[in-house]
């Protein structure tokens, strides 16, 4: 097959024409900096205000209370920071996660907790979710913020947010998500949502690379995470990357007002591939099949390691991802199917396809005819697969 | 890419895969946990490999450095064999990264416990010195969190 099938947009998407034409003005056109004072820095600064509103149209909120960053890790930090120093102030340190988020959270958590913080890191149940009982229970007169992903990134499980954000508005508990999966796919309204902050990033809904933003609700100080100018309100340093945002406004108006026709596309083609692929014996789909994200499709299969599963599957044509440890860079498989409770010799086995609306049903049904092939090799030079079939070792899925 | 054509080579089209049923010594080395399982059987007349076969479960750089070792010492005599070392493995490969050197660590070690399981089974006495125990794989790996 000469044509490649693109299935990895949970890693990142292809731009979309309106973006790259939103964008194409901003280098020779408009290249004033918005914070000059003089006619072609004020064009630029109406620009600037011109895609704010776009976005925060998208989410629901004011433009006041958007904030443009390099993308969903920086927002990521910048919220979760703020919330922690806000909450430490008034002796509140105390910090609510869950086990399976982004490392961009992660990280930013364990980083506090070495500076005094205490987090309590929910379990998640094994289809993926939390519940807003599980948060409400966690919640102590010391918690500085509760931060739960919208969607998650490897097996696309949504929670329930709008709970999660109900349970700590009444707490009066800050509550951050990282949304960078779910906005432009499903839809996101933070005032609806009870959400405090939220993070996103433009080239998770073909916006281009390097740019994202974060909601801060008005009432919630922010605090400034780069220093050194009064971009963004101060709480932002640098001058804007006005193509770049400019370009992710595009891309999430168009994601906005295609949400529903996409999903529906999606969400057909993701219910094909796992009633396909789940044909594959000992195999498994990890995450709830209902409440996930319309173009995550995420498998384990026994027997096999991710990565050479992938690797062939490129050979193919197929793009696509998977959690094993080989992927990481590290020994250990994908900290969200482990948090999941899966065993690391079924996590090592997985493969993620993320889809995107310019993929088809004949690409669906070439996965669905490659896949099987490829899991059967490899399961037949497996000495995993060979006991396994022989009762040496148990079948675990 | 992240691997060398070489390493491509050997992974997309392995040579020496599958099993030997009348095998004279068979080697197993790795966890499952760990996402690497090496197993590596050997034909042997007049202490000479006449033959090998393996199977891996594993990512690209384990199958590949698999095919490449077994190459290696194919027709070689047992003391040939016993000096392979992953660094050659990974050389012939030409190059491994750095978090995959462990699959050539693998090979070396898989071919080194079929020949102790020939030894043994054949009553062959040999220095103990030579096979020191491979260590557990899985306490290596905690170790590195």
């Amino acid at each position: 097959m000469e044509k490649i099938i693109y299935a990895d947009n949970a890693a990142t998407t292809a731009m979309s024409d309106a973006a790259i034409e939103a964008m194409g003005g901003y280098f020779k056109k408009i290249y004033g900096n918005p914070s000059s004072l003089h006619t072609v820095g004020q064009i630029a600064k109406e620009h600037l205000d011109a895609a704010r509103a776009k976005v925060a149209q998208c989410l629901n909120c004011e433009p006041n209370e958007i904030y443009f960053t390099s993308g969903g890790s920086e927002s990521d930090n910048q919220c979760i920071r703020s919330a922690a120093l806000q909450g430490a102030k008034k002796g509140k340190k105390h910090i609510i996660s869950t086990a399976f988020e982004h490392h961009a959270v992660l990280h930013t958590l364990k980083k506090l907790e070495k500076e005094g913080f205490e987090v309590t890191y929910l379990d998640v149940h094994g289809n993926g979710l939390i519940t807003a009982e599980e948060v409400k229970a966690a919640i102590r007169p010391d918690t500085a913020l509760v931060t739960v992903m919208y969607a998650n990134n490897e097996i696309g499980t949504i929670q329930p947010v709008r709970e999660i954000g109900k349970v700590c508005r009444e707490a009066g508990v800050p509550f951050h998500t990282d949304a960078v999966q779910a906005v432009g796919h499903i839809p996101v309204d933070v005032r609806a949502d009870n959400i405090d902050m939220l993070s996103l990033s433009a080239h998770k809904f073909h916006g281009p690379k390097g740019v994202g933003a974060l909601y801060c609700r008005r009432s919630l100080p922010l605090v400034t995470f780069i220093e050194g100018g009064a971009q963004e309100r101060g709480k932002r340093a640098g001058t804007e990357n006005l193509a770049g945002i400019a370009g992710m406004a595009a891309a999430l108006v168009e994601a906005c007002a295609n949400l529903n026709k996409n999903a529906a596309h999606l969400t057909a083609l993701r219910d094909k591939l796992i009633k396909g692929l789940l044909k594959i014996p000992h195999s498994r789909l990890n995450g709830d099949p209902k409440n996930r994200l319309p173009g995550n499709v995420n498998m384990c299969f026994e027997g096999i390691e991710g990565e050479s599963l992938l690797l062939l599957l490129d050979q193919k044509g197929i793009c696509a991802s998977s959690g094993s440890a080989c992927t990481s860079g590290s020994l250990d498989p994908s900290h969200v199917l482990l948090a999941l409770g899966l065993p690391h010799e079924v996590a090592h086995g997985s493969l993620r396809l993320s889809l995107s609306e310019t993929n088809t049903e004949e690409e669906a049904d070439y996965i669905i005819a490659e896949v099987p092939k490829v899991v059967e090799y490899l399961r037949s030079i497996s000495p995993v697969w060979e006991e396994l079939e022989k009762g040496i070792r148990k079948h675990l899925i | 890419m992240l691997y060398s054509e070489k390493v491509m080579d050997h992974f997309t089209n392995p040579r020496n895969v599958g099993k030997i049923d009348d095998a004279d010594g068979i080697g197993e080395v790795g966890n499952a946990k760990c996402g690497d399982i090496m197993k590596i059987y050997l034909k042997i007349k007049d202490d000479v490999i006449v033959d090998v076969k393996f199977n891996t479960f594993g990512c690209g750089s384990a199958i590949a450095s698999s095919s490449m070792a077994t190459e290696m010492i194919k027709g070689q005599p047992l003391s040939k064999a016993l000096e392979l070392t992953n660094k050659a493995v990974a050389e012939a490969l030409d190059g491994l990264p750095a978090h995959k050197m462990h699959c050539s660590v693998l090979a070396e070690e898989a071919i080194r416990a079929a020949i102790k399981d020939y030894y043994d089974r054949h009553g062959i006495a040999y220095d103990k010195s030579q096979f020191p125990d491979p260590h557990d794989e899985e306490e290596e790996h905690r170790s590195e969190d």
